[in-house]
């Protein structure tokens, strides 16, 4: 996608400028690739903190080593297993899709820990009286669980978030074309690395800022209305 | 595949990633604790310069921080073996997440300790080396042994500025034998025994602070 | 007003419940007739609230039959967990609706809505009926004016008087009281007993009180019973119980609270 391409290296402002839309194209692509693997992460994560919570020992037992696994291995050994070995099995994805499922395990570690948490501190009263109006356990976990435990969950899932943005370049080692491979492509072409990468660093810091101001946001516009956040 | 030719070679690969994380676990150490207080204590303009530190490590991504500095320093004329760089930006991304911990962890300690010390006179520096942080350390204790975890794991990435670490091993074994499998499971599941040994030893560490710490645990929560 | 042609329905026979190494209910036998107004009192730790919770399904017990409305439901070697079918639990639990010592209202829930839900989610009830039930029964307790409010609002008292209107609004033929009042401020107690003892008049409801209201359960029972080490130690009229205790440990535990 770089062919075609002159790139004005005289001053770093003409250089900056005339690389700024090939960056932000590659923006986009990283806050595709973070979308798609938080959503993986918010769906599996809540998937594995039930199993977690399961009656039967062996799923409980079994989830708890999967996710501590996934939790205290490196994303880039995780993204380079999924990348090279899943293909001896047949299925082969995409590799923007690889990155986003590697990125979406690894935060579902995390993210089942904070669900479990926000379940757990529940007061166990609630279970009870759930159970003392019949409720199904299905119906406890949606109307009366999880209902509470949202305001509590929703700060720590928004730093996850922000954390799997900034590990998005981990991609480009997949060929991942994000924003800060292609400032290292950018590099490799006119031998000058230190502005894409400067400025692929400044776009973090503003994404990161932006997103923990918005976090603030919704935190105090999230409906608590009476649960006790301790 | 060969185990006997392989194994020796994961091995001193795993053996400078500890080197690595160990490294820039201390130094990154220092780093938060310097930066943390300087966020409390350091007035106006010094606690406004560690904020921009900690703000700078935490809100750029580490690989870009890596890339960065693989390429700056020579330009500035530094110029240091790749594993050098490799431990400096992991520890000052390490010390960036550290002073928050540090920070939090100094505010949480209350007010009436710290008009207890000021009603004993004590100066600033007794207060806060006296008083705050045996109390903070304790605080932080569980934080810090997250952020050594994460930063094995982070340790991955200098794999990519050409430095060879177990990843970086993996890497060259599997274009040798094409066995990803096989290479890739093991590699991970030593991440995963670094990771256990790491926690046992903070686990140590731990109790040797909590040890140290003479007021139960209750009364300073 | 205890009918003693009809069976039980509640009986216990030989429930035993232990907790790890601790035997809360030794071969415990006990029945209810249908209607009774049973107040459960005793020293802490008695089994006078485990019999309430094994009732109502949140604990399960390891040997002997629970036979409740017709249905009866054992246990064998259950440890921690339940042994029977959530299905079999779920029957038993229709016939049962518990008031609990900390009200455990659901604090997202407005008032309206912790009455509403149970009757629509479970019951399968029109939520345009249940909400007309709901401001009834809010109506009987008082509180049909704080219908959206949420929980943290309403007083100690109040929050109560909302449980006991939830638990009205499954229509349980067993109403459970686990020490209703024990987490209130003294001058709110009133409000709550006096609930309770508008409920006392219904006829059909079959009602078991854990209290250590002690005047209040001579007023309203139709039976004390009296809990000592996982056993009845002694049970009568309340007149009999409170007037002439034949029990050495009663008259002791008796003269303690009063």
């Amino acid at each position: 996608m770089m062919y075609g391409y002159e790139w004005d290296t005289t001053t770093w402002l003409t250089y900056t400028i005339s690389i700024l839309p090939i960056i932000l194209i590659g923006l986009t692509v990283t806050l595709k690739a973070a979308a798609a693997g938080f959503a993986i992460a918010l769906v599996l994560g809540l998937v594995f903190a039930l199993l977690r919570r399961s009656r039967l020992k062996v799923i409980s037992w079994t989830t708890a080593v999967v996710v501590e696994f996934l939790r205290d291995t490196p994303l880039l050994v995780q993204l380079f297993f999924l990348y090279y070995v899943l293909p001896n099995f047949g299925i082969v994805l995409p590799a923007f899709l690889t990155g986003a499922i590697a990125l979406g395990l690894q935060y579902a570690a995390y993210t089942s820990e904070v669900y479990r948490g926000g379940i757990e501190a529940v007061h166990r009263g609630q279970w009870e009286a759930a159970t003392a109006l019949n409720l199904t356990r299905m119906q406890t976990y949606r109307d009366i669980i999880i209902p509470q435990a949202v305001p509590r969950i929703v700060p720590a899932m928004g730093n996850y978030m922000v954390a799997m943005i900034k590990e998005t370049p981990v991609l480009s080692v997949i060929t991942v074309l994000e924003m800060m491979g292609l400032a290292n492509m950018i590099g490799e072409r006119t031998f000058e690395y230190l502005v894409p990468l400067t400025l692929v660093g400044l776009i973090f810091l503003l994404l990161t800022l932006i997103c923990s101001a918005g976090l603030h946001r919704l935190q105090k516009a999230l409906p608590k209305a009476g649960i006790p956040m301790r | 595949m060969d185990w006997g030719a392989y194994l020796p070679m994961i091995l001193k690969g795993a053996g400078v990633t500890m080197t690595i994380t160990l490294a820039s676990i201390v130094v990154g150490t220092l780093l938060a604790f310097f930066f943390g207080i300087l966020r409390v204590e350091g007035g106006p303009v010094l606690s406004t310069i560690a904020l921009c530190y900690t703000e700078l490590f935490r809100g750029t991504s580490l690989l870009v921080q890596l890339f960065w500095f693989y390429y700056a320093l020579p330009l500035v004329g530094l110029s240091f073996e790749p594993i050098t760089t490799g431990i400096l930006v992991l520890a000052a991304h390490a010390g960036g997440y550290g002073a928050e911990i540090v920070r939090g962890a100094l505010s949480s300690v209350s007010t009436q300790q710290l008009e207890a010390a000021r009603a004993l006179n004590f100066n600033r520096f007794q207060t806060l080396f006296r008083i705050s942080l045996p109390q903070a350390i304790v605080e932080m204790m569980p934080a810090f042994g997250n952020l050594a975890i994460e930063t094995l794991k982070l340790s991955s990435l200098v794999s990519l500025i050409s430095i060879a670490d177990l990843t970086f091993t993996a890497q060259s074994i599997r274009n040798l034998t094409l066995d990803s499998a096989s290479i890739y499971s093991v590699t991970l599941i030593c991440y995963f025994a670094m990771s256990l040994v790491l926690m046992i030893a903070i686990r140590i560490i731990e109790h040797f602070v909590r040890r140290g710490d003479v007021f139960p645990r209750s009364a300073h929560s | 007003m205890t009918n003693t042609t009809d069976p039980p329905i509640i009986e216990f026979s030989d429930v035993t419940k232990r907790f790890g190494v601790l035997t809360v209910l030794d071969q415990f036998n006990f029945s209810v007739a249908k209607g009774e107004k049973v107040t459960l009192i005793g020293p802490s730790g008695s089994g006078k609230s485990t019999v309430l919770r094994i009732l109502m399904t949140l604990e399960p017990f390891q040997e002997g039959t629970l036979t409740l409305a017709g249905t009866s439901y054992h246990e064998p070697g259950a440890r921690g967990r339940f042994k029977a079918s959530e299905k079999h639990l779920r029957q038993i639990r229709n016939h049962v609706g518990m008031v609990f010592q900390s009200f455990n209202l659901f604090p997202h829930m407005t008032v309206l809505r912790n009455v509403v839900e149970a009757p629509v989610r479970v019951l399968g009830m029109q939520r345009a009926e249940a909400e007309a039930r709901a401001i009834e029964l809010l109506q009987m307790v008082g509180l049909a004016d704080k219908k959206d409010h949420y929980p943290v609002q309403l007083s100690g008292g109040q929050q109560q008087r909302v449980a006991i209107a939830r638990a009205l609004a499954m229509r349980p033929r067993v109403l459970l009281f686990d020490e209703p009042t024990s987490a209130l401020d003294p001058q709110l107690v009133g409000e709550v007993l006096g609930v309770i003892r508008a409920l006392a008049h219904e006829h059909d409801l079959t009602m078991l009180l854990v209290t250590h209201e002690m005047r209040f359960a001579r007023e309203v029972s139709d039976r004390v019973c009296f809990f000592d080490k996982g056993r009845i130690c002694e049970q009568g009229a309340p007149e009999e119980i409170f007037g002439q205790p034949k029990h050495e440990r009663t008259r002791e535990f008796l003269a303690s609270i009063l």
